[in-house]
């Protein structure tokens, strides 16, 4: 008998986009506030396992065509390149810099390459957590 | 009194409530039957409970420093949509793996539509 899903299938439609918004909050946030790259990446990987709950493997993958190990593969890359971007100045490894920038819309922010960093571990945690879940999806 | 003391009185009022329906709904939990009885407790009290002492905590914030948290705005709205499908995901299972009703119940329509449903799908 073929299950009859529509409550879970139009309510995860509403609800992923909630889980996607505060993970991107929370990556945000992670300077000042509890949050950061990892509870970010994971919360994420999150909403995309409550849409392969949701939906079959084959539609998740139709969505979003993403293969998940290059998604490791190019979060450790960012995170290496900001770690070697200030040896070419001269400073030791991993040296962070920090400014204010007049941003358009946005007003006076605070940046940091740290950030930079960040979106490096968020894209890994994504990559590895949707890896780990789709391989033990797919094996029968 | 200022505002503020009126609303500590009134919000921590919603904080006994809200607390009072997480023990009912724990109450209802033991006494209850069966499954179905069991996650109607669970799903509907222990929802309103929570979503109540989440209100009053967004509001005691709001009003003592001016804070008003949109986290806690969504959580209300997330659990508000995610309980009850909840709820009624587990019965849902319970009833297609074959847990039985409470032998007092007096219906079962679901049953019939089943049947017809498995009936169709052999012809």
């Amino acid at each position: 008998m073929k299950a009859n899903n529509i409550i879970l299938q139009t309510i995860t439609k509403v609800v992923v986009f909630i889980i996607i918004t505060f993970s991107i909050y929370l990556f945000f946030a992670g300077h000042y506030y509890p949050g950061g790259g990892f509870i970010g990446g994971l919360m994420t990987a999150s909403a995309l396992v409550l849409l392969l709950l949701a939906y079959d493997m084959e539609t998740v993958k139709r969505v979003i065509p993403a293969d998940f190990k290059i998604v490791t593969a190019v979060g450790l890359l960012i995170a290496v390149i900001t770690g070697v971007g200030p040896m070419l100045s001269g400073l030791p490894f991993l040296t962070h810099a920090h400014d204010y920038v007049e941003l358009p819309l946005l007003g006076k922010s605070g940046l940091t390459t740290a950030m930079l960093f960040d979106l490096g571990v968020y894209l890994v945690v994504i990559g590895i957590t949707m890896t780990i879940i789709q391989t033990i999806g797919e094996s029968d | 009194m200022n505002i503020i003391e009126i609303s500590k009185i009134v919000l921590g009022f919603i904080i006994l409530l809200g607390t009072a329906l997480s023990l009912v709904t724990s109450i209802g939990l033991i006494r209850l039957p069966d499954v179905y009885t069991r996650s109607h407790a669970a799903s509907k009290s222990a929802t309103l409970g929570v979503l109540l002492i989440l209100f009053a905590a967004f509001l005691l914030f709001g009003i003592n420093t001016g804070h008003l948290n949109a986290r806690l705005f969504l959580a209300i709205v997330f659990l508000f949509l995610t309980a009850p499908v909840a709820g009624h995901l587990l019965s849902r299972a319970a009833y297609h793996s074959n847990v039985p009703l409470w032998e007092k119940s007096v219906e079962d329509d679901l049953k019939k539509r089943v049947l017809e449903k498995k009936q169709t799908e052999q012809a």
